[in-house]
């Protein structure tokens, strides 16, 4: 059976309790904002990308589950100082990671730190939570002014 | 005599393990489990008697409206309405005051007048008079709550004026377990002029309710709240009120002549039950309520408060824990959060440990925002829940606090 420490893991539990590159960024060219309805999860998003198209800051504030503070601060570090142009590969790869088939394993090489989350696929109601911070990037990515939703 | 091993043993789905533990099932607020009566009442009638009610002639017509009428009597009697004709079957109890909000609101309310609800009620009991407000430029009204999580008497009163059209009020809040005091609300209404909904969607389950002696005017609950199916509640109102209010939706079983000018509508409570009723939803309500019955409220009463007091002692001693909903009159409800975990995290927690709880705003939005938490964790008991069963949620929720130490 699936362990709960394998949802939990020590890195989640610690960017939950201290989460990386938390609060609002003195300077930023794009925002966004994300909220989960069903959780009452809250969460704003900050990056700035300078001109030769790099994210050479990015931040998060809000409130949520522990599942969803670790996988936004895993997030924004994952981000730093990569290629904005890289986003979208990066967010349709953590989708496919959270929602794959539980037998597939999470490319490790590929995923790097953002591997420990692919154990919220056993948990279906908590796939949200994770994600809630990827599509909140993309609408601050993509300069939406719609709230981000998971659904 | 209150037999916890016996009332177990009519619940078949309490027997079950999940992964690997026994089950132990702390969500009843949100929607309790059935006796084995109730299932085999609806297997019953699908078996057996399954026709279509009011028009059939031949005999298993004549079975199905038997049982479905039946069914009606019973609850009549349950509540101790006047007559069954006050009973109107609806899908549940957000549907019922829908139907008071829509049909009785729409011929009564105009600009001006005012809906006063609390701040404790479940959306069900907010969204409906607030789209009837935005229709007929009336103004909502909402009586404040004390950190307890009781509604404010004074400011409650201090609402009520003659303006004041219908009190819509939740008789057992389900976010925090609050037993409304109804009987001085329906007076103090009464006396202005104004009209009385409760929403006895929680209550119901867990405390007589006699219409009569209340004298309110319209009351609504569901039947999967009380250990009957989803999908099937009602609206018991006065007769006079029923009579005098359009129908909520037009069909079959709600009219006696149709022409292409003019249709004749039906009297109670056909008037409201356009279309083919969920009967076999209708029977089993029925037979839940014939099993509280045989259990007895006071039975159960004095059980569900034995049991809140030990839940509440535990958690009053578990560190980290803050209740939410501490009202002198409460029910069944132990609604918290813990200063490490949040809700949600719990709620995943526990429910490997074969504890399944709520985490969320249990659709009551403005309490989460009252009590400025995003979310709480809920265990809500029933009359088969044990002592052993919230021991095993608190070792849980120590568990809990263990991964996140």
């Amino acid at each position: 059976m699936f362990d709960l420490r394998d949802l939990y893991q020590q890195v989640i539990v610690d960017h939950n309790k201290s989460p990386r590159n938390f609060g609002k960024l003195e300077h930023f060219n794009h925002e966004a904002d994300g909220y989960n309805p069903l959780c009452g999860d809250r969460l704003h998003v900050y990056l700035n990308v300078n001109d030769e198209g790099i994210i050479d800051a990015v931040s998060f504030e809000g409130e949520g589950c522990a599942i969803s503070v670790a996988s936004a601060s895993l997030m924004t570090e994952t981000l730093k100082g990569k290629p904005v142009s890289e986003f979208q590969k990066k967010f349709e790869g953590f989708q496919h990671m959270v929602t794959a088939d539980l037998d597939e394993e999470a490319d490790e090489a590929v995923m790097g730190k953002l591997a420990v989350l692919s154990g919220v696929r056993e948990f279906p109601s908590r796939i949200k939570c994770a994600s809630l911070c990827w599509h909140t990037m993309k609408s601050a990515v993509e300069d939406s002014s719609k709230v981000a939703k998971t659904e | 005599m209150f037999d916890i091993e016996k009332i177990r043993s009519d619940f078949p789905i309490l027997g079950q393990q999940i992964y690997g533990k026994p089950l132990v099932y702390l969500d009843n607020a949100a929607t309790t489990q059935k006796p084995q009566c109730v299932i085999g009442a609806i297997s019953h009638y699908y078996e057996l008697d399954n026709a279509n009610v009011h028009r059939g002639v031949h005999a298993l017509s004549e079975r199905a409206t038997a049982a479905y009428e039946g069914a009606r009597k019973i609850i009549a009697g349950f509540f101790n309405a006047r007559s069954p004709r006050e009973v109107i079957f609806t899908r549940g109890t957000t549907e019922a005051i829908n139907l008071v909000a829509s049909s009785w609101g729409g011929a009564n309310i105009k600009a001006g007048d005012e809906i006063l609800i609390t701040h404790m009620e479940h959306h069900s009991n907010i969204v409906p008079w607030q789209m009837l407000c935005e229709r007929t430029g009336a103004v909502l009204k909402v009586a404040p709550i004390n950190a307890a999580g009781e509604l404010v008497i004074e400011g409650f009163d201090a609402l009520l004026s003659e303006r004041t059209k219908l009190v819509g009020v939740v008789h057992m809040s389900n976010a925090l377990g609050t037993i409304n005091p109804i009987a001085s609300i329906i007076g103090k209404a009464h006396a202005v002029g104004a009209k009385v909904l409760v929403d006895g969607a929680q209550a119901a389950a867990h405390l007589a309710v006699d219409l009569q002696a209340l004298d309110v005017d319209f009351y609504v609950t569901s039947a999967h709240k009380m250990y009957g199916p989803t999908g099937t509640g009602v609206l018991i109102g006065k007769e006079e009120i029923l009579a005098s209010m359009p129908p909520y939706q037009g069909g079959g079983d709600m009219i006696r002549i149709v022409t292409f000018e003019k249709s004749e509508y039906n009297d109670l409570p056909y008037k409201f039950e356009a279309g083919t009723p969920h009967i076999a939803g209708v029977i089993g309500f029925g037979k839940a309520i014939e099993y509280i019955q045989g259990v007895g409220f006071e039975a159960i009463a004095a059980r569900e408060k034995e049991l809140l007091a030990y839940a509440t002692a535990k958690a009053e001693n578990f560190e980290g824990l803050r209740l939410i909903g501490t009202a002198a009159e409460k029910a069944c409800v132990l609604s918290f959060v813990l200063n490490s975990v949040h809700p949600h995290d719990l709620g995943t927690i526990v429910d490997r440990e074969g504890v399944a709880i709520r985490a969320g705003h249990h659709c009551a939005m403005p309490v989460m925002q009252f009590f400025k938490v995003p979310a709480t964790a809920r265990a809500s008991f029933s009359m088969y829940n044990t002592e052993a069963e919230v021991d095993a949620l608190f070792a849980a929720l120590k568990k809990a606090q263990d991964i996140f130490a």
